[in-house]
């Protein structure tokens, strides 16, 4: 069968998956892939308060990458992201590590537990975290209540700091269920075998447990970091103006700064940013992924 | 090039006929020319070993498939324009498919629905059935509720209800332990013989196919290399490949003399110059060398000088298996140094060998077969 | 036999799950709370705040409207979802891989990069915002989850029952209606559940998107600026939390089933039942 014959035969077999699959696909087609496409063409045009000028340009990056405000942001964004991600991964494996060695007939229950506060309004779980590190919030009242400080705090609320823990939380059970999936996983008698020749527990977890729950570990940082660093609401929230991340720059291309051209740029630098950080942390990790036991 | 075997029994009428069969998935064929007759009633097996093409015709017959060239006709009909679901075959599939939302009673029932039979009607049949099988009582069993053996038998009560003209088995007895496998071989082949239906199976294990059917076709690579009763194609295999493929055969190198009206004359060093029977070489070959086969059963020890044997030989015992009721002997033919397995029952006060021994053995010309 | 898990472990689990409740717990809180302000120390029990919700017209506008959008999606992205989970379990056909990561990929961007996106194209052709408009964003971001849904309860089930039936007589029809759908059911449950879930607390895409008729979320967000409406607002968030958890404890319950029915022993031969007949 010569080469175009197999390819005309490999179309007609197409033809039923591609009748279903045609729906959905143009869908993401029209509103992801033209979309973004556009938006990177938008980024190199100018716009004037309402008249947009199409001749293509590179300004609006030089601009991204001259004027210290924007770069200040993106660095923040990922600054932010990155610890974000760190501590809630380091944080949910511990707890995936419990549910999954020392859950037992309670797992599901205790996966429930865990999903349940998140079951509450994003936008009010990062407004309840501002009445809680406020200045008359929960915990200023509290421990002044205790008399183990005189004054509020002020540190805990609009800046970084806030925004990484109410992120933190945010993000925790999407750290935790990959882990947790990864650690599930694991053949148990493997980490018997290796007490079998010698390991002790603490050993064997290293050697083995971590290793093995490495593609979901991978899988966690990912879906943590690449949503918050486009986070709008919680730097919105309770940064301030120290924890604004770039997002909220974004927004205000859009809307009040009517440069929808920069707007545009500022958001394919961040992707193209997290899109090569992601591909990165994929290869970095790509022996543990192959791996998939 | 395959050609079907002429019928050596009386022909019962056709029931399913296939024709220059051919079928390819995108660039592989996996069917390459297949003709064959399969009559009404009987019990027929396809065997050959995976990937060999046996499972694509069998669904080419229940119409999942559709073949690139050739004919299949069922009851005189041709099947080409039907529809799965518009023929007079019903299949037991090797997951047996048992619908997991419906009970036992509804999963056989499933098919007379379409019939628009009253709820008292369908009971009836749905009764019955379930007696034919042995699973009377399990109407209200739920799906997961059932061992393998049962899902299996509620897979033939739903395919039989239909009133089949031929039934389709897609190795059906595979996933089963062995004490239940053979239950079922047996339980096969009665319900075969009490509704005198077609039966057409499909396996791989060559003992099933010669307990069970009336007729076996030999698959090989998308082909047909041998149809016949089991008898023929266990003592008459037309190649190497279907002799060892049934059962163990030893094969030993000869040379084909020639034809004559007394016989086939063969030669070689083991047994010297004999003469046998025309039907000991299914295949016709040229004069030249060619292959001897003879099944490890036709060999015997000889234990006193004064047992006669056509061919005699002593050779050296290589190795020692016991089954319990048969022993294997793995022996050396001295010069050659090949060796082949004689088989022996074993019987009270019957000495058996050990390695090292040097013994005697002896078969008979009739034993032997001329292969390909 | 699950050992006991060591102190320092326990302990850790007892503060992180503090952590996480911390917010949710306030919510109730305030919610009965008899004072104007959140804020500490609490003034007494009251249930006017969950009245004053019943005065607000506009949220009952917003809550009317992010229903509306929350039924559409779900049940569009459900639709999507079903057609590619049938395609990619079933069938397969060239660009598989291709496709497939297109109508995955709205899980793996910023929520904001999407809402912008389509914003730009919205505005570049001259659409006008309003509620289709947030339904399209949001059919986008949730048939990733109906398709991971839907190809889990399509692969679960084995291809040899479609056949079956066929085989048995009935037409592609009759199949899908007696085997297919039964089965799946419960996969289209949660697939729709899901949806309106995620639907209905979907802030970042509905506040680009929207016109001049907010969501909920979006009239959150701005009543979040106004102090005196605070206890209104945690109250209305106490009603959406109790909504949310009826709604999750369903979707367990169908997810359940719906791994008894096409999975776990389809495939795989469970001997339940008495051995040795």
């Amino acid at each position: 069968m010569t080469a175009s014959r197999k390819l005309l035969l490999k179309i007609k077999n197409s033809l039923p998956g591609w009748r279903l699959i045609g729906g959905p696909f143009l869908f993401g087609f029209l509103l992801l892939l033209t979309p973004l496409l556009l938006m990177i063409l938008l980024s190199f045009w100018t716009q004037d308060y309402l008249t947009l000028d199409r001749t293509l340009t590179v300004n609006n990056y030089v601009e991204v990458f001259s004027h210290p405000v924007y770069f200040t942001l993106i660095k923040r964004s990922l600054n932010i992201s990155l610890m974000v991600t760190i501590s809630t991964v380091l944080l949910a494996f511990p707890i995936a590590y419990y549910i999954s060695f020392y859950g037992g007939r309670r797992k599901a229950i205790l996966l429930f537990l865990i999903t349940i506060p998140f079951w509450t309004s994003y936008l009010l779980r990062i407004f309840l975290w501002k009445i809680i590190l406020g200045y008359n919030g929960v915990i200023n009242s509290g421990l002044m209540s205790l008399n183990i400080i005189d004054e509020p705090l002020s540190f805990i609320l609009y800046n970084t700091n806030a925004v990484v823990l109410a992120l933190a939380h945010a993000f925790a059970p999407f750290a935790i269920l990959p882990i947790f999936v990864s650690l599930e996983k694991i053949d148990r008698s493997l980490l018997e075998a290796g007490r079998d020749l010698g390991d002790s527990a603490i050993r064997s977890f290293f050697r083995i447990t971590l290793p093995l729950a490495m593609p979901g570990v991978v899988a966690a940082s990912l879906i943590v970091f690449i949503p918050t660093i486009g986070d709008y609401v919680t730097p919105r929230l309770v940064g301030g103006t120290d924890g604004l991340m770039i997002a909220n720059m974004i927004q205000v291309q859009f809307s009040k700064a009517n440069n929808a051209p920069l707007g545009a740029a500022l958001a394919i630098v961040s992707l193209s940013i997290v899109v090569f950080i992601s591909l990165l942390f994929i290869l970095f990790n790509r022996k543990y992924l192959r791996r998939q036991v | 090039m395959a050609s079907p075997a002429p019928e050596k029994q009386t022909n019962p009428p056709s029931m399913v006929m296939l024709s220059g069969i051919r079928k390819s998935f995108t660039d592989v064929e996996v069917v390459k020319g297949v003709d064959l007759n399969i009559g009404v009633g009987e019990f027929f097996s396809l065997l050959g070993p995976s990937g060999c093409g046996k499972t694509t015709l069998l669904r080419m017959i229940a119409g999942f498939e559709s073949a690139n060239e050739g004919i299949i006709a069922i009851n005189g009909e041709n099947m080409n324009k039907v529809d799965a679901n518009e023929r007079p075959t019903n299949m037991v599939f090797q997951s047996y498919a048992i619908f997991p939302h419906l009970n036992v009673a509804q999963n056989v029932a499933y098919g007379l629905k379409k019939q628009g039979l009253s709820k008292e009607e369908t009971k009836k049949r749905v009764d019955e059935m379930l007696q034919l099988v042995d699973l009377d009582g399990y109407q209200e069993r739920p799906s997961y509720a059932l061992s393998g053996g049962q899902r299996q038998r509620v897979a033939l009560a739903r395919a039989l209800i239909m009133q089949p003209k031929v039934l389709l088995l897609d190795e059906p007895l595979s996933a089963l332990d062995k004490k239940l496998r053979e239950h079922m071989q047996q339980e096969l082949r009665r319900l075969q013989r009490t509704l005198g239906i077609t039966f057409i199976l499909v396996t791989h294990d060559q003992e099933e196919a010669l307990i069970m059917s009336d007729r076996i076709a030999v698959m090989f690579d998308g082909k047909i290399a041998q149809v016949g009763t089991p008898r023929e194609i266990y003592e008459r295999p037309v190649s190497q490949r279907v002799a060892s493929f049934i059962g163990v055969m030893n094969f030993l190198k000869g040379d084909l003399i020639g034809k004559t009206e007394k016989g086939i004359s063969i030669a070689s060093d083991v047994f010297g110059k004999i003469t046998l029977d025309a039907n000991q070489m299914p295949s016709p070959l040229e004069p030249g060398a060619v292959t001897i086969g003879i099944r490890p059963e036709m060999m015997s020890v000889l234990y006193r000088d004064s047992d006669t044997a056509d061919n005699r030989l002593n050779v050296k015992v290589t190795s020692v298996d016991y089954y319990g009721d048969m022993t294997f002997y793995s022996v050396a033919i001295p010069k050659s140094n090949d060796q082949v397995s004689v088989c022996m029952r074993n019987t009270v006060g019957r000495h058996v060998y050990q390695i090292d021994d040097e013994i005697t053995i002896g078969w008979s010309n009739a034993s032997m077969v001329i292969l390909r | 036999m699950t050992k006991r898990a060591p102190l320092s472990l326990l302990i850790f689990v007892v503060i992180y799950l503090v952590f996480l409740y911390a917010p949710v717990v306030l919510l109730p809180i305030f919610a009965f709370n008899d004072s104007a302000i959140i804020a500490f120390p609490l003034e007494g029990f009251t249930m006017r705040w969950f009245w004053a919700l019943g005065e607000e017209e506009s949220l009952f506008r917003a809550l009317k409207n992010s229903l509306i959008i929350a039924v559409s999606a779900s049940i569009l992205s459900t639709c999507f979802g079903v057609l590619t989970a049938r395609a990619i379990a079933r069938h397969e056909f060239l660009g598989k891989r291709p496709i497939f990561g297109l109508i995955m990929a709205p899980l793996f961007l910023p929520e904001i990069i999407i809402g912008v996106s389509i914003l730009i194209v919205l505005l570049q052709l001259g659409f006008s915002l309003s509620i289709w408009t947030v339904i399209a964003g949001h059919v986008l971001i949730i048939t990733p989850f109906s398709v991971s849904i839907l190809t889990t309860a399509f692969g679960n089930m084995d291809k040899s029952l479609e056949e079956a039936s066929l085989d048995l007589g009935e037409n592609r029809f009759g199949t899908f209606r007696r085997v297919i759908l039964p089965l799946v059911a419960p996969g289209l449950i949660s697939s729709l559940l899901i949806g309106f879930t995620i639907s209905l607390d979907e802030f970042v895409i509905a506040f680009f998107l929207t016109g001049t008729d907010p969501t909920l979320p979006v009239y959150i967000w701005s009543m979040l600026r106004f102090p005196s409406k605070l206890p209104t607002v945690m109250a209305l968030g106490f009603v959406l939390l109790v909504m949310s958890l009826v709604l999750l404890s369903l979707f367990e319950y169908f997810r359940r089933r719906s791994e008894k029915l096409t999975g776990g022993y389809g495939k795989t031969q469970h001997h339940v039942g008495q051995e040795g007949e």
